[in-house]
């Protein structure tokens, strides 16, 4: 689960990584009141769950607070596309007004899991705000990443090590000593995958601030931070991911495909996703029902494949194992009618109780062609959309 | 210590029956596996259909000396589960479990250096060997047959989905073992192909990746080094977005080597034989015995 740069902003300063001042607005007057309160200049910041929103006009700097109201104004209620969201347009409810910095230097700082080395891993490089894999590209040199072992915690010495590799001076290698380890603890404490700080900065007075954060929590984790459930912005995700999300389907919309596809097991359900590219047509998302679905899911999931308007076929492929075919088809039937939609379907049913979910599948008036195996599904699939 | 596919002794003690658990613990007798003793903290005493339950591993251990412990615990209680096995000496800890937090992983990953354990998952499909009539898992008992190759993949269902293939082609597996789709977990595809290659009865193998970590290459390493058997590998996710998480939480393309171009790239020079599709696997299979 991802945090809005404001949200994890909170968290680094109630953990007392020094920011900036700053405060949400959820309207122009309201940006305007806050930056008026800065007395001086300040950032306006679109709170999208996007990196890359300095290039794609989500970052505004204001000279005064009429400027500030004014690029409040514009962001409020639209959307914001970066490089990193791909198609994605996200929607700009809130910004984030911040006390501008006069900034000497940018680092790089981020707390991640590298999951070769099974253990945490903090990554540091003197080439701040551009993004770590150009820098990684361009300035390999520039990084070092220092290793964790969880049972002891950010060695001391490791970071001695770093500090005079960049050659620090003393104020500002010990302020980044802090920086580290609170970074660590939040990092440990609050089941994150990543913390990101990008740029920190060296700002006027030698002091190292967090001008951008960015945080993602362990979604399996989240049980125990009901604290941080809380902060979810259901808006940042499309309607079909977030009713997914509701009835445990792990459903990725993918743009441009035209068939729909339901499977059970995340392994086969990106086998069934290739299968279809093989067969000359694009799948339209990735859909794992889930090793135990309840006919209720399936309904849910049926409607979701259906809501998206690209989907002209629908390939079902499940392994009954927990899951029994049978109440995959109630499930599908259901969905038919309590959606009122009809898609026709290719099917592929194999495992527990398949030869039942047939007959089920068969009495229904859906439009439905069943296949044994995959390769025939796929040529079934080229037979229905005339490829 | 023996490798799974050739120890003398398999009873399993079952940690963790709630509605799945005790589904598929029926399963794995129905299919033939010796199930010794059930954990669970609050039932001591009770038994599942004449099996034993405790209310510790410790005491079950006491009473009926398994050898394979399998949990189906809930993932907020089931890295407690996993130590409970390995302190009470169980050497083979299957972990059926989905969604275990990372942090939880990290620690049990650490815990379990050095000590004397094969933790098997956790997010996997567990293991089954049909000659000995045994399955630690859920893997179907009904679409394996008893033959020469061995399975290994990362996936549940794909892993059923290359057995029937195989099995359709009148192909048996010697075993088929799911190391699981979490980025953190014990078992590895080197540890396991290790096992192939020593293993008498498999004569060639069957190996299912996908995208995400670095899994597959390290494969590809110790397959040019070290194993003589052909092997047939198919890697799943060539259609997948870069950054999403492909429901396993270790799906996910983070950077160039998670690809499934570059994997199937670093396993063919590797020698081993690519099936493009992978309903091809069965097929490319049988080219090769």
């Amino acid at each position: 689960m991802q945090l809005h740069e404001y949200q994890a902003k909170e968290i680094l300063n109630s953990s007392k990584v020094p920011i900036p001042d700053g405060k949400v607005a959820k309207s122009g007057i309201e940006a305007k009141e806050i930056a008026s309160s800065f007395g001086g200049n300040c950032v306006v910041k679109a709170q999208v769950h996007a990196g890359g929103r300095g290039k794609a006009g989500g970052i505004k700097l204001a000279n005064n607070p009429d400027e500030a109201l004014q690029h409040a104004d514009n962001m409020i209620g639209s959307t914001l596309k970066t490089f990193q969201s791909g198609d994605t347009e996200f929607p700009i409810n809130e910004v984030y007004i911040e006390e501008a910095s006069s900034i000497l230097k940018e680092y790089y700082l981020a707390v991640t899991m590298d999951f070769d080395f099974k253990c945490p891993v903090i990554i540091f490089s003197s080439e701040g705000g551009m993004n770590i894999e150009e820098v990684a590209e361009k300035y390999p040199d520039k990084i070092i990443k220092i290793h964790v072992d969880p049972l002891v915690g950010p060695s001391p010495y490791k970071i001695r090590n770093l500090v005079s590799f960049f050659k620090f001076d003393k104020e500002v290698s010990s302020q980044l000593f802090k920086i580290i380890n609170q970074l660590y603890e939040i990092f440990i404490s609050r089941d994150c995958t990543l913390i990101e700080i990008n740029p920190l900065a060296l700002v006027d007075g030698n002091n190292l601030v967090a001008l951008d954060a960015k945080i993602t929590i362990d979604d399996d984790a989240l049980f125990r931070h009901k604290d941080l459930i809380e902060l979810f912005d259901e808006s940042q995700i499309n309607n079909s991911e977030l009713n997914a999300q509701k009835n445990d389907l792990a459903y990725i919309k993918l743009n441009g495909g035209e068939v729909g596809c339901m499977v059970n097991g995340a392994g086969l359900a990106m086998a069934t996703m290739d299968i279809t590219m093989k067969a000359g047509a694009l799948p339209a998302n990735f859909l794992d029902v889930g090793g135990s679905a309840s006919e209720e899911r399936i309904t849910e999931a049926y409607n979701i494949i259906t809501s998206d308007s690209d989907v002209k076929l629908i390939l079902v492929n499940l392994f009954g194992g927990i899951l029994r075919c049978d109440v995959a088809a109630k499930g599908i039937i259901g969905g038919f009618k309590k959606y009122n939609k009809s898609v026709p379907m290719v099917v592929v049913l194999r495992g527990t109780n398949s030869e039942e979910a047939k007959s089920i599948l068969k009495e229904s008036n859906m439009e439905i062609y069943f296949s044994d195996d995959l390769p025939s599904a796929a040529e079934e699939i080229n037979k229905r959309l005339g490829k | 210590m023996k490798s799974i596919l050739n120890k003398d002794s398999n009873k399993v003690l079952v940690q963790g029956l709630g509605r799945d658990g005790s589904f598929q613990t029926q399963k794995c007798i129905d299919y033939g596996t010796q199930v010794v003793a059930g954990v669970h903290p609050t039932k001591a005493g009770e038994s599942f259909n004449e099996i034993p339950i405790f209310g510790s591993v410790e005491d079950a251990v006491k009473q009926t000396s398994p050898d394979i412990g399998l949990i189906f615990v809930p993932a907020p209680f089931a890295s407690d589960a996993i130590i409970e096995q390995v302190d009470a000496g169980i050497e083979t800890v299957v972990c059926i479990t989905e969604g275990i937090p990372v942090n939880d992983m990290l620690k049990v990953n650490n815990y379990i250096q050095g000590k004397k354990v094969r933790l098997i998952g956790p997010n996997c499909p567990g293991f089954l060997i049909p000659s000995k009539k045994l399955k630690v898992g859920i893997i179907p008992g009904s679409i394996v047959s008893e033959g020469k190759v061995g399975v290994v993949s990362r996936s549940g269902t794909l892993t059923y989905e290359a057995i029937v293939q195989l099995t359709m082609l009148g192909i048996g597996q010697s075993a088929c073992v799911g190391i699981g789709g979490d980025p953190l977990h014990g078992t590895s595809f080197v540890d396991v192909l290790q096992m192939f290659e020593e293993d008498q009865n498999t004569e060639a193998i069957v190996m299912i990746g996908e995208i995400g970590g670095t899994r597959e290459q390290a494969a590809a390493k110790m397959i040019k080094e070290s194993i003589s058997k052909p092997v047939v590998a198919s890697i799943v996710g060539q259609t997948a977005p870069e950054g999403r998480r492909m429901g396993h939480a270790g799906a996910v393309i983070t950077g160039k080597s998670a690809l499934a171009s570059e994997k199937i790239k670093s396993l063919k020079s590797a020698g081993v034989y690519i099936a493009d599709s992978p309903t091809e696997i069965g097929l490319r299979l049988k080219e090769l015995i």
